[in-house]
C-alpha cells in the first residue's frame, strides 16, 4: 500500500510555501521510487507549523513542520530507512493528533478540517457527512427548525442572533420563492475561520445550506464570499458541481422531492457588504448599501422574498448538530453561549491558529497557554476581540470569559471570533485614528454620522496629538462617538466608538492624556 | 431572475469590446443582478474596466449607464485604468499592523516612486492571513509574513532589477 502524505492546499499554508513543498515531495518522491499518495488537504489551523506535513502511519499521522521544499528529501530518506514513527528530525513533531493545541480542542465544526481531502465526497462521508442531512430530512422541516433552536446555536457572523428563530421565521412565510444566503464576506480583521472552513471542508457548509434550504422551504441559495478569498470560490465551485453530479443538490435531492441549487457569488472589496442588507443588495447588483428596517430579510429579503442569512460557520455548525442531536450542543458552553467557537488567534502572537473551545474559556488561556504570548517576545500590550469594530482590552482583562453576554457587560464584545493581539510597542493613538479613517473609507455612505463623522474623528484625533486645545477635542471626539453610536443605521457607524473610546481609556498616555479617564462612557 | 445555469462561451483577442460585453454578459443570461460578477469577468480580461465596456453592458442588462456606472465606482476592486505591471494589495488590517505593515506600505511608496509606473499597489483590510501576517497579495497570490527585505527584493525581481533565481516561499527567510 502507498504511504499517504498530506499537506495542506489552504491558503494560508500556500502563503508560506506549501505549493513548492507539495512540487519538492512530487519530485523527491519519484526519485526514490516512492509509493506515495499526496494528498492536499485543510489546514489544521495551526499557522506557524505551516506548510505542515503529515506522513500516515499504523499509529497515525506523523506531523513534520514547518518544512520548506529544501528539507522535503532528507525527511523522504529518513521515513524509506526507518520506521516513520520513529524518526528523528528537527522539524519532527510526533503524532499530529498529540500537539497539545490541538489536542485540547473540541473541534466540532471544524472536526474534518485538514484531515479529509477537501473535494473528495467519499472521505467526507467516511468521516460522517451527510448524516446530519439525513437525519434532518427524516425528522422533515419543522422538527428540524426546532432542533436548530434546542441546540442555542446562535448566528457566528457576528450579532449572535439565535438561528433558530431565524430559522422559523423563514419556514413560518408563506410558501413560494425563498432563498438560503450564506454570507462569507469575512472582512473583520483577525478573522479567517469561514476561509479555512470554506477550503477545508466546503461539503459541509453546503450540507449545511441544503438542510436549512429543505428546512426553509427555499430552492435557490447564494454564496457571497469576498474576492480576497479566490481558493476559496474555485473549491466552492468545485464542491457545487460534484454535489449536483451526486444528487445532493439540484432536483429531488437525494431521492426527494426537494429541489435546491447554490451559486456562488464574489464580492468586490466593500466591508459593509458583509452586513446583511447591504450584502443582498449586491446580489441583486446593485451598491453595496444598508437597507433600512423594517422588514427584516426573513421577511423580505433577497428580490423582496423571504431570505435566510447566516454566516459560514453558522451553516457549518448544522450538519453536526442534526447528526448528534441538539443536546449535545446545547450543553457545550455556558448558559447563554452554547457549542462552540472558532477563535482565531492573530496579529502579534508567537502561535496563531484556529482554536475551538466551548464557549466560557478565559482570553488567558487562548492567548498566553495557546498562542504563546506575543511573536516578537515582547510584552503583551493588548487585544483587539471581535474585528475592526471590537473593543481593545488590556491585560488587566486577561481573565474574562469569553462568551457573548460576558464581554457585552465588560464593554466588548466577541463578534467573528477574532483575537488580534499587539505588543508593546503598539501606539493606541495610530491604532484609534485608524478604527475612524477604516470607518471612514469603508462606509456605505447612508448616515451622515458615519459618513462624515468618521473623517471629522480622524481628524480630531490628529489635533489631539498635535497636544493643542486638548480638553476641547477630547470632548468633540466624545460628541462624535455619542452620535456616531446614536445616529447610525448599521453596526458600522454604530460600533467605531468601541475601539476609539477603549483605546483612550485604556491607554491614555498614548493620547497626551497622562491619567485621566473620559468623560461620560456609556457601556454598549 | 430567469434561468439559473451559467452558459460558457469561449472569449477570444479578435472580439471587439461591443462582441466581449455581448458574450459576458449572456454568459450570465443578461441578468442584472449578475452584474457585479460580469464587472468582475471584464476586469479579468482586461486588467481594469475600459470606459467604453460600461454602456455595452447596461445596454444587454437593460439598466442605465448611470446605475452600472454607479455600482463599478462603489466597489474597491474594480479599476478604471490599468494597473502597472506588477500590483499588490498590501493588507492593513490590525492584525498585520500588529507586525509592521505600515513599514512595507512606506516601502512600497518608496520603490513605487523610484521604479516609476512599474508598480502600483492599494491598501486593503484584512486578506484572511491574520496568523501569518503581515499579508500579501499579487494577482491571486497571498504571501505571508512578509518583511520588508524580502519585499524589496520580489519587487526588484518582478520589475526586472534583480537576479531571478530560485522560488520564493513567503518572508521568513527560507
Ligand atoms: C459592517 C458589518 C459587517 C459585517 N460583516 C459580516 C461578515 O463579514 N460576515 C458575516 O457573517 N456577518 C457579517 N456581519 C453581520 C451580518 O449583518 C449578519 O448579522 C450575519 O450575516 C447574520 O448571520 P448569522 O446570524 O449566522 O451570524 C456584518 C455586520 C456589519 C454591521
Ligand atoms: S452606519 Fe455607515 S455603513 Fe452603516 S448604514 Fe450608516 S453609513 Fe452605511
Ligand atoms: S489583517 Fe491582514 S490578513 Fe487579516
Amino acid at each position: 500500500m502507498s504511504t499517504k502524505i498530506y499537506l495542506p492546499c489552504d491558503s494560508g499554508a500556500v502563503s508560506v510555501g506549501a505549493d513548492q513543498v507539495a512540487d519538492a515531495i512530487i519530485l523527491e518522491a519519484e526519485k526514490r521510487n516512492m509509493d506515495m499518495e499526496l494528498i492536499r488537504n485543510g489546514s489544521r489551523g495551526m499557522f506557524w507549523l505551516e506548510p505542515l506535513m503529515e506522513v500516515e502511519t499504523g499509529r497515525g499521522r506523523m506531523g513534520f513542520g514547518p518544512v520548506c521544499a529544501s528539507e522535503v528529501g532528507e525527511i523522504l530518506d529518513l521515513l524509506v530507512k526507518t520506521d516513520p514513527e520513529t524518526v528523528k528530525h528537527e522539524k519532527a513533531l510526533g503524532l499530529v493528533e498529540e500537539i497539545e493545541y490541538l489536542k485540547r480542542q473540541q473541534r466540532v465544526t471544524f472536526s474534518r478540517v485538514g484531515i479529509i481531502d477537501p473535494l473528495d465526497i467519499r472521505d467526507y462521508m467516511e468521516h460522517g457527512g451527510f448524516k446530519g442531512l439525513k437525519k434532518s430530512m427524516a425528522l422533515g422541516p419543522e422538527k428540524t427548525c426546532e432542533e436548530v433552536l434546542a441546540s442555542g446555536l446562535r448566528g457566528r457572523g457576528g450579532a449572535g442572533f439565535p438561528a433558530g428563530i431565524k430559522w422559523k421565521t423563514v419556514a413560518g412565510q408563506p410558501t413560494g420563492q425563498k432563498y438560503v444566503c450564506c454570507n462569507a464576506d469575512e472582512g473583520d480583521s483577525g478573522t479567517f475561520a469561514d476561509r479555512m472552513l470554506m477550503e477545508g471542508d466546503p461539503f459541509c457548509l453546503l450540507e449545511g445550506m441544503i438542510i436549512a434550504a429543505i428546512a426553509t422551504g427555499a430552492s435557490r441559495g447564494f454564496i457571497y464570499v469576498r474576492s480576497e478569498y479566490p481558493a476559496a470560490i474555485r473549491t466552492l465551485k468545485k464542491a457545487i458541481r460534484i454535489l449536483e453530479k451526486n444528487n445532493w443538490l439540484g432536483k429531488n435531492i437525494a431521492g426527494s422531492n426537494h429541489e435546491f441549487d447554490i451559486e456562488v457569488r464574489r464580492g468586490a472589496g466593500s466591508y459593509v457588504c458583509g452586513e446583511e442588507s447591504a450584502m443582498l443588495e449586491s446580489l441583486e447588483g446593485k451598491r453595496g448599501q444598508v437597507r433600512s428596517r423594517p422588514p427584516i430579510p426573513a421577511i423580505s429579503g433577497l428580490f423582496g422574498k423571504p431570505t435566510l442569512v447566516n454566516n459560514v460557520l453558522t451553516l457549518a455548525s448544522v450538519p453536526v448538530i442534526m447528526a448528534k442531536g441538539a443536546k449535545a450542543y446545547e450543553t457545550l458552553g455556558s448558559d447563554k453561549s452554547h457549542g462552540t467557537q472558532a477563535f482565531q488567534l492573530a496579529g502579534n502572537i508567537k502561535r496563531g491558529g484556529l482554536v475551538e473551545l466551548a464557549f466560557g474559556v478565559s482570553l488567558r488561556e487562548l492567548v498566553e497557554n495557546f498562542g504563546g504570548g506575543t511573536r516578537t517576545g515582547k510584552k503583551f500590550r493588548c487585544a483587539q476581540l471581535g474585528g475592526p469594530l471590537g473593543a481593545y482590552v488590556d491585560a488587566k482583562m486577561l481573565d474574562v470569559a469569553m462568551e457573548y453576554e460576558t464581554l457585552a457587560q465588560r464593554g466588548a464584545m466577541l463578534g467573528h471570533g477574532g483575537i488580534t493581539v499587539f505588543d508593546e510597542d503598539v501606539d493606541m493613538a495610530e491604532m484609534a485614528r485608524f478604527a475612524f479613517e477604516f470607518c471612514a473609507i469603508e462606509s456605505c455612505g447612508k448616515c451622515t454620522p458615519c459618513r462624515i463623522g468618521s473623517v471629522r474623528g480622524k481628524e480630531s484625533i490628529e489635533r489631539l496629538l498635535t497636544g493643542k486645545d486638548k480638553e476641547k477635542t477630547l470632548e468633540l471626539i466624545e460628541d462624535l462617538c455619542t452620535t456616531l453610536e446614536e445616529g447610525s443605521l448599521c453596526a458600522m457607524g454604530g460600533l467605531t466608538p468601541l475601539p476609539v473610546r477603549s483605546a483612550i481609556r485604556l491607554f491614555p498616555e498614548d493620547f497626551g492624556l497622562q491619567n485621566r479617564t473620559i468623560p461620560h462612557e456609556t457601556n454598549p | 431572475m430567469n434561468g439559473f445555469r451559467v452558459q460558457y462561451e469561449p472569449m477570444e483577442k479578435k472580439d471587439s469590446n461591443a462582441d466581449l460585453a455581448k458574450i459576458i454578459c449572456r454568459k450570465y443570461l443578461n441578468d442584472a443582478a449578475a452584474l457585479i460578477e460580469i464587472l468582475h469577468d471584464v476586469q479579468e480580461h482586461f486588467g481594469f474596466l475600459p470606459r467604453d465596456m460600461l454602456p455595452e453592458i447596461a445596454g444587454h442588462l437593460n439598466i442605465t449607464r448611470a446605475e452600472a456606472g454607479g455600482v463599478a465606482g462603489f466597489y474597491e476592486d474594480f479599476r478604471t485604468r490599468p494597473p502597472a505591471r506588477m500590483h499588490l494589495k498590501i493588507c492593513r488590517g490590525e492584525a498585520c499592523q500588529s507586525m509592521g505593515a505600515n513599514g512595507l506600505i512606506k516601502l512600497v511608496e518608496r520603490l513605487k516612486r523610484e521604479l516609476e509606473g512599474e508598480i502600483s499597489f492599494e491598501e486593503v483590510f484584512c486578506l484572511g492571513n491574520c496568523a501569518l501576517a503581515p499579508a500579501i497579495m499579487e494577482g491571486e497570490r497571498l504571501t505571508g509574513r512578509v518583511d520588508e527585505s524580502f519585499l524589496e527584493t520580489r519587487i526588484r525581481r518582478s520589475t526586472g532589477q534583480g537576479p531571478v533565481n530560485g522560488q520564493d516561499t513567503g518572508g521568513e527567510g527560507k
